[in-house]
C-alpha cells in the first residue's frame, strides 16, 4: 500500500485514544506469575520500531524479534490460558534495546522477562544440560566467591584447555574465550583493609575542607560494587571511591549480592529474587538515612533502577529505584563535573586515546553518550565513540556454546570500529562488553571512572 | 546543581534534530534530550516539503511558489519562504548522502504501493528510479516481504501513466531466510556480504542477489528494490549490485520500519554530534519549574527526576504519533507543558464520516505566534523562552498536504537558529 492510501492518522482513534496511559501492571510475583501487561500489550500498533532495534534479530534467522516475544505473545497468551511461551524467548539476550525504541511505551524488556521467567519455571527440564549451564551461567557470583578465594588456581584452572574441552563438550560453555581474571586482592578486601567506612569519612572531610565546603556537609553515597568489580576489577572500584572522596564524599560499601542481570537473562527469577531481596533490603536503610545507592556497572544501576520495580514486589523498592545512580551520572547532576574535568589534565598511563562502546544498558538510561561529552574537553585523553552497535556478549549470552558465533556476529560492526579508531586502549562501563572487546580486539579495556581518577584526583 | 546548557531541545526527530543542529552551528552549547525513538524509521526517509495544497490540488510543481497562498495559520507562513530555503540548505549540508537540492521542483518517485509521490529531497539510493527518467523499469520484490508485490506495484506505476515500460519479478532472497524476517537482517546481511548457501554452495549475498536476478532482466536499463539494501552501507551494495547486473540499481521507499529513514536518523545524529551538541536518550521530559519563563525542566529516569536548565528551550515533541500531543475523553492537550492546544469542543467535531475525510484532528497542535512562540487561549506567549516546532504544531495537515518533513526541518530550524541567537 502506497502511504498516500493509509494516512497515519488512522493510526490514531479518536474514540479511545491509548497515548500514553499510563497503567499498573499488577505485580503478585511470586505467589503467582500472573501479571497483567495486556494494557501494555494493547498500545502497540505495530510499527515494528523495535524490530529494527534487535541486535539478535539481525544476526538470527530463527529469533522472531521482540514486537513477537512481547505483545504478540502476550496477547496470545491472554486469549489462551494453556498458550504454551514460545522457546525463541530463550534466544532473547536481554540487551532491552527494543525497550527504548517503541514510541508507544509498550514495556517490552518486562514482556520478555517475564515470560522466560515463565517458559523456565513451567517449561524447561529441570534436569537439562542447557538449564544446569545456564543456572551455573547466571550465578556468576558463587562460582567468583570461590575462585576469589584461590585466584591463582581459579585463573589458571578455568583457562586450562582439557579443562575447558570438557565444559564445551558437557556443559555447552563455549571454549574460544577467555575466563576474566580474579584478582589476588578483592574490592572488599581492599576497602575493608583501608579502613572502610570509618577512613572514608575521614578522607571526605578532608576533601571538604580543601574545597571550602561545610565539614558536616551531608554527602553520603552507598557504592553498589557488583561482583564484577570487587572479584575481577577492583581498580574500578577503588576509583569511584578515591573519586567520589575527591569531592567530599563519604562512601559505604553495604552488605550486597548479585544485582540478578544474568538470571533475569536467564529466566531464573527465584534466584534473582533472592539476591534483589538482600540488595533492596540493605539499599534502602540507607536511603532512609540520606544515601543514594551508586554502581559503576550499568547493568548493574538498569537492574536497581528498572527491573526491580518491575518484576518484584519488595518493600521498598521503588524508593531504592528512585534512589539509584550510575557513579559518573550522579557527579554530572550534583557537582560541576564538565567544569572540573575542563579544567583538568592527565599524563602517565592514562594519557590515551581511548576507543570508547556505550553498553546497551547504558542507553536506556541515557548515558549512552556520557563518557564522550563529558571527556570531550579534557587534556591528555581522548576518547572516540566506536558507534551504536551491539558489543554482542550481552552478559552470559555469548558464553553459551550454540551462541558464540552469533555473538561474535553482533560484536563485528564494534571491533571494526576499534580498529579503525585512534586509540588501542578501550573503554565501557559494562564488564561483560568489555571482555566482548578484548576478546574481539585484544585492547585493554578501561572504565570511565579510571580515567576519571586519573584527572582529578591528585 | 543541575544539567546545564544554553540551548535545550526537546525531542530527537526530524524537528529537534533540525532545532539542535541550527542552534548548534550558531555557536550555542545545545543539549538535546529525547524520550524514545522518532517517527523517523516509520516514514518513508523522503523529504517532503509541499506536494498538494490544503485543498488538495497537485501534485504540485514547485512547492516554495504555492506557499505564500497557504492560510495564515501554516507553519509555513509563520517562518516564511525564505526560512524553508535556508532550512533546506542546512539539511543538504548536513546529510551528503540525500539529492534534490539542483532544483526548486518537485521530484516524482515511485512509492512501494505503485504511486508516484511529488518530493523535495530524496536519498541517492532513490535516484535511478525517478519517475520522469524515461528508461524502462524492472522491479525486483523479495516473496517474503508481502509489502512489496513488485507485480502489482508495477502494474499500478504503469497505470499512473509512467513514460516507461516497468515489469515487476519476484524472487526468494538467498539464503532461506525466516519468512518473517526483519529489515534489519537483509540488511546485516548486505552489509557485511556474509556467505550465504545456495544450492549447497556458500555464495556472498550480495552475489547471490545479483544471481537471482540477472536471469530475469530482459532489457531493462535499471532495476528497483524494496528499501533492504543495507544499513551501514548502502551504497557499496547498490555498487556491487550494479556491476553484477549491469545496469543502474535503485532502492523504492518502504512503509514502516523503515531503513531509509533509520539512516537519515543516523545521518543527523552524526551531523549533531560533530557540531558539537550533547544528546540524551531514553528518558521523558516530564515537568517543569517556571511561570512566564521556564527555569527548568525534569527528565524521569525510573522515578527519580532529573533537573536540567538552560536559557532558552525548544519543544518538538512530535504529534500525535510522536506522543508530543495527546488527547483523552476531555479534550486534546500538550502534556508537558500544557500548552494550549485549541480543538473544537465537541469530540464529534474533531474528526469526520469517512476514514479518509477532512478530518479536524489532523491539524491539531500548539498555536504560535511568528517567532514560533506558543499562544495560550488568548493569544499570549506562554513562556517567553519556548519555542515549538515539528509536528506539535498545528495548522497543516501533513499526510494530506505531503509537507510532514519540510515542516518539521523548517520549523525546526528556525526555532533552533532564534533560540541560539536570543541565548547568546
Ligand atoms: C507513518 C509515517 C509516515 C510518514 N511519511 C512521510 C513521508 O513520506 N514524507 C515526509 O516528508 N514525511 C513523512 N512523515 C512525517 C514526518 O516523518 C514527520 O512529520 C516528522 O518526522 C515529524 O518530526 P518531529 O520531530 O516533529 O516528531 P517525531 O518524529 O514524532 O519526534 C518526536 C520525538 O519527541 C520525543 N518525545 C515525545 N515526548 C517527549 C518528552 N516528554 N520528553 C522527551 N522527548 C519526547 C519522542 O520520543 C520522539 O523522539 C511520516 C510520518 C509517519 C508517522
Ligand atoms: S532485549 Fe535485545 S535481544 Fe531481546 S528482543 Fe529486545 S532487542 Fe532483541
Ligand atoms: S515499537 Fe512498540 S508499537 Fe511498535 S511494534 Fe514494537 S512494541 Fe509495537
Amino acid at each position: 500500500m502506497s502511504d498516500a492510501e493509509t494516512p497515519p492518522e488512522t493510526e490514531f482513534d479518536p474514540v479511545a485514544p491509548n497515548t500514553g496511559e499510563e497503567f499498573e501492571p499488577v505485580d503478585v510475583f511470586p505467589d503467582s506469575d500472573d501479571f497483567d501487561l495486556r494494557p501494555g500489550a494493547d498500545s502497540c500498533y505495530k510499527c515494528s520500531t523495535c524490530d529494527t532495534n534487535c541486535p539478535v534479530a539481525e544476526v538470527d534467522d530463527d529469533f522472531p524479534g521482540p514486537k513477537f516475544q512481547g505483545p504478540e505473545q502476550w496477547r496470545l497468551k491472554q486469549s489462551d490460558d494453556d498458550h504454551e511461551i514460545d522457546d525463541s524467548v530463550m534466544d532473547c539476550s536481554n540487551c532491552m534495546r527494543c525497550d527504548n525504541a517503541c514510541p508507544s511505551g509498550v514495556p517490552l524488556s518486562q514482556m520478555h522477562n517475564t515470560a522466560r521467567g515463565e517458559y523456565v519455571s513451567e517449561q524447561m527440564d529441570k534436569l537439562s544440560v542447557e538449564y544446569i549451564r545456564n543456572r551455573i551461567l547466571a550465578n556468576y557470583r558463587t562460582s567468583a566467591f570461590l575462585a576469589s578465594k584461590v585466584p591463582r588456581l581459579a585463573n589458571f584452572a578455568m583457562n586450562f584447555g582439557p579443562a575447558r574441552w570438557v565444559m564445551e563438550k558437557t556443559l555447552g560453555v563455549t571454549s574460544e574465550r577467555d575466563f576474566p581474571a580474579f584478582a589476588k586482592q578483592t574490592f572488599r578486601d581492599w576497602w575493608a583493609d583501608r579502613g572502610g567506612q570509618v577512613q572514608s569519612r575521614e578522607n571526605a572531610k578532608a576533601a571538604r575542607k580543601r574545597r571550602g565546603l561545610p565539614e558536616d556537609a551531608d554527602k553520603k553515597v552507598a557504592y553498589f560494587h557488583g561482583c564484577y568489580s570487587n572479584y575481577n576489577t577492583p581498580e574500578v572500584g577503588k576509583a569511584m571511591v578515591r573519586v567520589y572522596e575527591e569531592f567530599g564524599y563519604e562512601v559505604v560499601a553495604p552488605e550486597q549480592k548479585c544485582s540478578g542481570t544474568p538470571m533475569f537473562a536467564n529466566g531464573m527469577l527465584d534466584d534473582a529474587r533472592r539476591h534483589a531481596e538482600t540488595n533492596v533490603s540493605s539499599m534502602s536503610e540507607l536511603v532512609d538515612e540520606g544515601y543514594h545507592a551508586i554502581a559503576s556497572c550499568t547493568s548493574c544501576s538498569m537492574a536497581l533502577r528498572q527491573e526491580y520495580p518491575e518484576l518484584f514486589d519488595i518493600d521498598g523498592i521503588d524508593k531504592v529505584a528512585e534512589n539509584t545512580f550510575e557513579a559518573v551520572e550522579y557527579l554530572r547532576i550534583h557537582e560541576d563535573l564538565k567544569g572540573e574535568v575542563q579544567a583538568a589534565d592527565v599524563d602517565g598511563d592514562l594519557a590515551e586515546e581511548f576507543a570508547y562502546h556505550a553498553p546497551c544498558h547504558s542507553r536506556n538510561q541515557g548515558l549512552d553518550r556520557q563518557a564522550v561529552e563529558l571527556f570531550r574537553d579534557l587534556d591528555g585523553a581522548e576518547v572516540e565513540d566506536v558507534g551504536d552497535s551491539c558489543s554482542g556478549i550481552s552478559g552470559t549470552y555469548g558464553w553459551k556454546e550454540e551462541k558464540y558465533e552469533k555473538s561474535m556476529e553482533i560484536g563485528e560492526e564494534m571491533f571494526e570500529h576499534m580498529e579503525h579508531a585512534e586509540g588501542e586502549t578501550g573503554m565501557t562501563e559494562c564488564p561483560t562488553c568489555a571482555m566482548q572487546m578484548e576478546h574481539g580486539s585484544g585492547y585493554e579495556i578501561r572504565h570511565p571512572l579510571e580515567l576519571l581518577e586519573a584527572a582529578l584526583v591528585e | 546543581m543541575a544539567i546545564e546548557s544554553e540551548v535545550l531541545v526537546i525531542g530527537g526527530g526530524l524537528g529537534g534534530l533540525t532545532s539542535a543542529l541550527a542552534a548548534a552551528r550558531e555557536g550555542a552549547d545545545v543539549r538535546l534530550v529525547s524520550y524514545k525513538q522518532s517517527t523517523l524509521r516509520q516514514a518513508s526517509g523522503l523529504v517532503d516539503v509541499l506536494g498538494y495544497t490544503p485543498d488538495g490540488d497537485g501534485p504540485l510543481t514547485d512547492p516554495y511558489e504555492a506557499i505564500p497562498s497557504l492560510p495564515e495559520t501554516h507553519p509555513y507562513r509563520k517562518v516564511g519562504v525564505q526560512t524553508v530555503r535556508d532550512a533546506l540548505s542546512l539539511f543538504d549540508d548536513a546529510v551528503p548522502t540525500y539529492e534534490g537540492e539542483h532544483t526548486d521542483t518537485n521530484a516524482l518517485l515511485p512509492t512501494h504501493g505503485g504511486s508516484i509521490k511529488p518530493t523535495a529531497r530524496y536519498p541517492a539510493g532513490a535516484s535511478a528510479g525517478l519517475a520522469s527518467d524515461t528508461r524502462d523499469t524492472l522491479l525486483v520484490g523479495i516473496e517474503e516481504m508481502v509489502d512489496f508485490d513488485a507485480p502489482h506495484v508495477a502494474a499500478h506505476l504503469d497505470a499512473t501513466g509512467v513514460p516507461f515500460d516497468v515489469r515487476g519479478e519476484t524472487i526468494r532472497f538467498p539464503g532461506d531466510l525466516r519468512a518473517d524476517a526483519k529489515v534489519t537482517r537483509y540488511a546485516k546481511l548486505l552489509d557485511t556480504n556474509s556467505e550465504v548457501a545456495v544450492r549447497g554452495r556458500m555464495v556472498p549475498a550480495r552475489e547471490a542477489l545479483a544471481q537471482r536476478v540477472n536471469p530475469l532482466l530482459e532489457d531493462e536499463e535499471r532495476v528497483g528494490f524494496p528499501a533492504v539494501l543495507g544499513d551501514d552501507n548502502p551504497g557499496a551494495i547498490r555498487d556491487t549490485l550494479s556491476d553484477h547486473l549491469g545496469v543502474d540499481v535503485f532502492e523504492v521507499p518502504m512503509g514502516p520500519p523503515s531503513l531509509p529513514g533509520l539512516r537519515l536518523e543516523d545521518a543527523l545524529f552524526s551531523a549533531l554530534d560533530e557540531a558539537g551538541a550533547s544528546i540524551e536518550t531514553g528518558n521523558p521530559v516530564v515537568d517543569f519549574d517556571g511561570e512566564d519563563r521556564i527555569e527548568k525542566v525534569f527528565i524521569e529516569k525510573n522515578g527519580a527526576k532529573i533537573p536540567n536548565s538552560a536559557d532558552q528551550y525548544v519543544l518538538a515533541t512530535g504529534g500525535f504519533v510522536g506522543k508530543g500531543v495527546e488527547s483523552d475523553r476531555d479534550g486534546v492537550y500538550e502534556p508537558v507543558f500544557d500548552c494550549h492546544v485549541p480543538h473544537a469542543a465537541d469530540r464529534y467535531d474533531w474528526f469526520e464520516g469517512e476514514l479518509f475525510g477532512d478530518h479536524e484532528f489532523a491539524r491539531y497542535g500548539v498555536a504560535t505566534d511568528g517567532d514560533l512562540r506558543p499562544l495560550d487561549a488568548s493569544e499570549h506567549n506562554e513562556f517567553e523562552n519556548l519555542r515549538a516546532a515539528g509536528s506539535v504544531l498545528g495548522g497543516y495537515d501533513f499526510a494530506a498536504e505531503k509537507s510532514g518533513s519540510g515542516v518539521s526541518i523548517a520549523t525546526g530550524y528556525a526555532a533552533g537558529q532564534r533560540a541560539a541567537q536570543e541565548a547568546r
